[in-house]
C-alpha cells in the first residue's frame, strides 16, 4: 500500500482568488456625522459649570473619591479628539482600506464620555457611575439569557423568534410558583420548565411539521402574551398576595471580588441568577466550539444532510437543543419577577426578546459577541433612566428611544455582511 | 467484505425507482453501475446506505442479512459512501468533518482534535494525499474535498465503498488520480461500487459492469465492450454520440469583451480581466472546472452582476451597464445553468414560462392585458416544434422531466430574434436523448449566423460543440484554443497551466493579436 502516484497534484492549497477591496466609506462617513453632531451639541449648545462623576461603593466595596471636571473645557477637548479621529479615519481607509473595529469602539467610548459630561454639566446633580453600570448589567441579564438561547437555537438550525414568549412565560411561571411555595429556587425551576414548554411548541411545529419558523415564533409570542394577560387579570389579580408576591432572590456577594471599587458592586454582589448567567456564557461558548455536543449541534445547523449521513439524528438534535435554548431563556425570564421587580405584571418583557434577537445577529451567532452586544443594549437602556435622574437637558421622549436607536444603528450600520448558520430557518426534510 | 443486493424495490408513489434489483460486489473488485440520469442508481445507493427504506428486498454483507435504520448503522456495518454532492460542512475543518459522528472525546465530551488530526494524516500518508487537517473545507478545491470524503469513509473502516458520480466535479487529471486511488483501494481488498454515466471512465476502471435503465437492471457488460455497445445498452436504442455539424463559417466579430472583471461581495475577483471575442456563426465553448468564474462571466454578460468593470460590446453597441431588460432587448438569449432556479418558474404553466421574458410588450401583452389567445397559439406551436413531451400547454413546468424543462427554456430563448446566445451548462442532468436534441438546436442557431457561447464543465460536450475553446481557471482565461484540441491539453489548462508544447497555444491572455494568431496557426 505504498504505491503512491508519482504526480501528486499540488492542489491542497486553498483556492486563493486575487482580491481587490471594495472600499466601504460607511465607517468614516458615520464617524464624521457623529463628530459633526458632537460639535453642534457639545460646543454650539455648550453647557458651563462643572460635571461631577461619583463612584459609589457597595455594601462591601469602598467608594472612590468623586471626580469634578469643568464641563465646557472637557467637552471641547473630547470633541476635538472626536473630530481628529473622524478625520484620521478617512486617511486610514484610503491608506489601509479598512478602519479597524477597535478604532470605532474607542471613538464610541469617547463620544459616550463626552455625552455624559455634557448631559450632567451645568452643576446639575452628580452622575453616579456605579449605579449607571449596575443598572446596565441588570437590564442586560434578560438580553444575555435571551441571546444565548437564540445562539443555541439558531446554530442548530431553528430560528428562535419566540425568545420574547419564552422570557414572558418564564417570568410568569417563576412568579406564580415562587409565590405559592415561598421558595425562589422552585421559582427558578418553574421558569426553566416554562421556557422548555414554549420551546416544545416551536420545536414541534418547526421541526416535525415544517411550518415556517418565523411565523410559528411570532404566533407563539402572541399566544404567550395573551395567555399571561388572561391569567394575570383573571387569576393573579384576584389573589395577588398568594399568587403574585414571590420572594426576591438574595444578593450573594463573592468574598474578595466584591470588595473591588466600582467593579465589585456591579459584577460580584449579585443574585444567583446573574452568576448562573456568567457560567452559562462560558459554558455555551466552550460547549459550542470545543465539545462533541457543540460540533454536532453546529453540524445540523450548517448542513443537516451531511450530519444525517454520518449517523447524527438531525431531528432529535434540533429538538433537544431548541428545548435547551428554551430552558436558558426561561431562566432569564425569572430575572424579571424574582431578580428585579418582585411581582408579575402584564407584558412585563415589553419586546426585550426581540432586542435579544438583535443581539444574536449583532453578535454574529457567537455567544461572547452576543453577550457584549446585549451589554451594549443594556447600557443604552439604562442611560435613559440615569440621565432622567440627574436632570439632563435631553427631552425624556428622546431618551426613551435610545435603546432602540442604538439597536437599529448597531445592527443596520455596523453589522454589514455576516453569514449565519447555513441551514438556520430551513426544515430538514428527508428526500 | 462481500456485498449482495437481492430484489431491492423502491417506489415513490406510482413511480418505481428500483424494480427488483439484484447484484453482487466481491471484495477487491470495482463494480460499475452504469446508467443515465434518472435510471435509479442514486436511489439504489441511498437504499443501501440506509438513507431510504426499501419496499422489498434484502441487503447482505458477507451473506448476512442487514437491516439498516439509518446511515449510522450502514456505516457501522462497514459501508462508506462518497456522495455526489459532498457531505462536508463547509465551515468546519477537515479534521472536524472526519471526526463528526464518531468523535473521540475526553472529559465531559471535550473534543480530542489531535486524535482526529492524526487519523487524517495517517490515511493521507497511506494513499499519498496531501491534505491539511486544519484547513477549512470551503477553502479547498473540490478535488481535495473529495479526498476528504474518502478519508472520512476510510476512517470508519469502510469495507464497501460507494462512489456516486464522483467525477462530475473533477478535472480530467483529477479524474485520472481518482481512478488510481480506486485501484489502490481495490488492491487493498475494498469492494468498490462506482456509479457513473460516463462511458470512458467505466471502460478504464471497471472489473464488472451492471447497466441500469428506468429502474431495472438491463444487463451486464464487459469492460472491453465498445462505447457504442455500452451506450445502446444504457439508453435502450442506438444513439449518436457525436453531433453532426458542418465546419463553422465564422463571420465578423459580433461580441467583444475587453478587460471584463467581476468582483463579488467580499472583494474577490471572480472574473479577472477577461478578454475575448465571438464571431457571428461560431460557437465559443468556455471550458473549466466548475466554480472558476464561468457562472459570474455569463451573469455579467446578461447584466446580473453588481460590480463589473471592463467593456462588453455586441455588434458595436455597448452592453455593459445596461439593465437586464435592455440586454435582452439587444438580442441576447440566455440559458441559465440552473434551470429550476433561474430558468423557469416551476409553478407556472408551460405557456406562461414561454412568455416570461416578453411580458412587457406586444404581441404577448397589449394595453396591460395578457393576450391569452396569442399565448396559447404560440405555446402550442413551440411545444410541437421543440418536441416538449407534455399533456397540455397548461401543465406546470415543475412536473416535467429535466429534458422537457430544458426544451421549454430553449424554446423561449430561441424563439426571439437573437443576436447572441449564451448557454450555461445546457445539458446538465439531461438524458442522452435530450442532450442530442439540445446540441442539435445549438448548432442550428450557430448555422443561422448567431454567435454562441457555451459554458460547459463536460469535456465531451465541449468537444462536441466547440469551434473554439476558452479555458477558465480562477477567474481568468488560461488560453483560447481551436475546437478539437485533445483532452490532455485541455486538462492541463483546466488546472491553470499552459500546455508545454512549444508550438502550442501560449497566448498572453491580454493580447488579442496573439490569440487570433494562435487560432490561425493551429487550424
Amino acid at each position: 500500500m505504498t504505491t503512491t502516484t508519482d504526480h501528486t497534484i499540488p492542489d491542497a492549497a486553498p483556492i486563493v482568488l486575487e482580491k481587490t477591496v471594495v472600499k466601504s466609506w460607511k465607517t468614516p462617513i458615520t464617524l464624521s456625522i457623529v463628530a459633526l453632531l458632537s460639535i453642534v451639541l457639545f460646543i454650539v449648545f455648550r453647557r458651563g459649570g462643572d460635571t461631577t462623576f461619583t463612584f459609589a461603593g457597595g455594601r462591601i466595596a469602598p467608594s472612590l473619591p468623586q471626580l469634578v471636571v469643568p464641563t465646557t473645557l472637557t467637552c471641547v477637548i473630547l470633541t476635538t479628539l472626536l473630530a481628529a479621529m473622524a478625520a484620521l479615519s478617512w486617511w486610514l481607509l484610503a491608506r489601509f482600506a479598512k478602519v479597524p473595529l477597535w478604532y470605532s469602539s474607542v471613538f464610541a467610548f469617547i463620544f459616550v464620555v463626552a455625552f455624559l459630561t455634557w448631559a450632567a454639566g451645568d452643576n446639575s446633580r452628580p452622575l453616579p457611575i456605579t449605579s449607571l453600570l449596575l443598572g446596565a448589567v441588570s437590564l442586560s441579564v434578560p438580553y444575555i439569557f435571551g441571546a444565548l438561547g437564540g445562539v443555541i437555537s439558531e446554530r442548530s438550525g431553528v430560528v428562535n423568534i419566540a425568545i420574547e414568549g419564552q422570557l414572558l412565560a418564564g417570568a410568569f411561571l417563576a412568579a406564580v410558583v415562587a409565590s405559592m411555595t415561598g421558595s425562589v429556587w422552585l421559582g427558578l425551576v418553574a421558569a426553566v420548565v416554562a421556557g422548555v414548554l414554549v420551546s416544545f411548541i416551536l420545536a414541534a411545529f418547526a421541526i416535525k411539521y415544517y411550518v415556517d419558523q418565523v411565523i410559528v415564533g411570532v404566533v407563539i409570542n402572541v399566544l404567550v402574551l395573551g395567555l399571561t394577560n388572561f391569567f394575570y387579570s383573571q387569576v393573579l389579580a384576584k389573589d395577588a398576595s398568594f399568587l403574585n408576591d414571590p420572594p426576591l432572590l438574595p444578593s450573594l456577594p463573592i468574598p474578595g471580588l466584591s470588595a473591588i471599587p466600582v467593579i465589585g458592586p456591579v459584577l460580584f454582589d449579585q443574585s444567583i441568577i446573574v452568576y448562573l448567567m456568567y457560567i452559562a456564557v462560558a459554558a455555551v461558548y466552550i460547549g459550542l466550539f470545543h465539545t462533541r455536543w457543540g460540533l454536532r449541534l453546529r453540524s445540523v445547523g450548517e448542513h443537516p444532510q451531511a450530519a444525517d449521513t454520518v449517523g447524527i439524528n438531525v431531528t432529535g438534535t434540533r429538538f433537544w437543543n431548541v428545548s435547551l435554548a428554551g430552558a436558558i431563556v426561561g431562566l432569564g425570564g425569572a430575572y424579571f419577577t424574582l431578580g428585579s421587580v418582585g411581582s408579575f405584571s402584564e407584558d412585563m418583557t415589553g419586546g426585550q426578546g426581540y432586542i435579544a434577537l438583535a443581539a444574536v445577529i449583532f453578535g454574529r451567532w457567537d455567544p461572547i459577541r452576543a453577550t457584549l452586544a446585549a451589554l451594549l443594549f443594556g447600557f443604552a437602556s439604562n442611560l435613559q433612566y440615569t440621565l432622567a435622574a440627574v436632570g439632563s437637558p435631553v427631552p425624556s421622549e428622546f431618551l426613551l428611544m435610545l435603546p432602540y436607536v442604538v439597536t437599529i444603528l448597531a445592527v443596520a450600520g455596523f453589522v454589514g455582511y455576516v453569514r449565519g448558520p447555513a441551514a438556520s430557518g430551513k426544515p430538514y426534510i428527508k428526500s | 467484505m462481500k456485498l449482495e443486493l437481492r430484489g431491492i424495490t423502491k417506489r415513490f408513489g406510482s413511480l418505481t425507482a428500483n424494480d427488483h434489483i439484484s447484484l453482487t460486489v466481491e471484495p477487491g473488485e470495482i463494480h460499475c453501475i452504469l446508467g443515465e440520469n434518472g435510471a435509479g442508481k442514486s436511489t439504489l445507493m441511498n437504499v443501501l446506505y440506509g438513507l431510504l427504506p426499501a419496499d422489498e428486498g434484502e441487503i447482505l454483507l458477507d451473506d448476512e442479512v442487514q437491516h439498516f435504520e439509518g446511515p449510522g448503522e450502514a456505516m457501522k456495518a462497514g459501508i462508506g459512501m462518497v456522495h455526489q454532492h459532498f457531505m462536508l460542512i463547509p465551515v468546519f475543518t477537515v479534521a472536524e468533518n472526519v471526526m463528526l459522528g464518531h468523535e473521540s472525546t475526553g472529559f465531559a465530551g471535550f473534543l480530542n482534535l489531535n486524535e482526529a488530526r492524526k487519523r487524517v494524516r495517517e490515511i493521507s500518508a497511506q494513499f499519498g494525499f496531501d491534505v491539511d487537517p486544519d484547513a477549512l473545507i470551503e477553502d479547498l478545491p473540490v478535488g481535495v474535498q473529495q479526498r476528504v470524503e474518502i478519508i472520512k469513509a476510510l476512517s470508519r473502516d469502510a469495507k464497501v465503498l460507494v462512489f456516486d458520480e464522483p467525477t462530475a466535479v473533477l478535472t480530467p487529471q483529477e479524474t485520472d488520480e481518482l481512478m488510481t486511488i480506486m485501484r489502490q483501494l481495490r488492491d487493498a481488498g475494498t469492494a468498490i461500487v462506482f456509479i457513473t454515466h460516463k462511458l470512458r471512465e467505466v471502460r478504464e476502471v471497471a472489473d464488472r459492469i451492471t447497466v441500469m435503465r428506468l429502474g431495472k437492471v438491463v444487463g451486464e457488460a464487459s469492460p472491453t465492450a465498445s462505447n457504442a455497445e455500452l451506450a445502446s445498452l444504457m439508453v435502450g436504442r442506438s444513439v449518436e454520440l457525436t453531433v453532426q455539424k458542418q465546419a463553422a463559417r465564422p463571420g465578423d466579430p459580433a461580441l467583444q469583451v475587453r478587460g471584463l472583471t467581476v468582483i463579488d461581495h467580499i472583494g474577490q475577483l471572480v472574473v479577472n480581466d477577461v478578454s475575448f471575442e465571438v464571431r457571428a456563426g461560431e460557437i465559443l465553448a468556455i471550458a473549466g472546472v466548475q466554480g472558476n468564474g464561468q457562472t459570474e462571466l455569463t451573469e455579467a454578460l446578461l447584466g446580473l452582476q453588481q460590480h463589473v468593470e471592463g467593456e462588453i460590446e455586441l455588434d458595436g453597441n455597448p452592453l455593459s451597464g445596461l439593465s437586464v431588460r435592455n440586454v435582452l432587448d439587444a438580442g441576447v438569449g440566455f440559458i441559465p445553468e440552473d434551470r429550476n432556479e433561474d430558468g423557469l418558474v416551476a409553478e407556472f404553466s408551460i405557456a406562461e414560462n414561454l412568455m416570461l421574458d416578453r411580458s412587457d410588450s406586444a404581441p404577448f401583452v397589449k394595453g396591460g392585458t395578457l393576450q391569452l389567445g396569442f399565448r396559447s397559439t404560440f405555446a402550442a406551436e413551440k411545444v410541437s416544434e421543440f418536441d416538449v413531451r407534455t399533456q397540455s400547454i397548461d401543465t406546470a413546468v415543475g412536473t416535467l422531466s429535466g429534458g422537457n424543462q430544458q426544451k421549454v427554456v430553449l424554446a423561449r430563448e430561441l424563439s426571439r430574434d437573437l443576436r447572441l446566445l449564451v448557454a450555461a451548462q445546457p445539458t446538465r442532468g439531461l438524458d442522452v436523448g435530450s442532450i442530442e436534441f439540445v446540441h442539435k438546436r445549438i448548432v442550428q442557431a450557430r448555422d443561422s449566423g448567431i454567435p454562441v457561447i457555451v459554458v460547459s464543465t463536460e469535456l465531451d460536450e465541449v468537444d462536441a460543440l466547440a469551434d473554439r475553446i476558452a479555458v477558465m481557471y480562477r477567474g481568468g482565461i488560461v488560453g483560447i484554443v481551436p475546437g478539437g484540441t485533445d483532452r490532455e491539453t485541455l486538462g492541463i489548462m483546466m488546472a491553470g497551466e499552459q500546455p508545454d508544447d512549444p508550438n502550442g497555444p501560449a497566448p498572453d491572455p491580454h493580447d488579442d493579436e496573439g490569440r487570433s494568431g494562435t487560432r490561425g496557426e493551429a487550424a
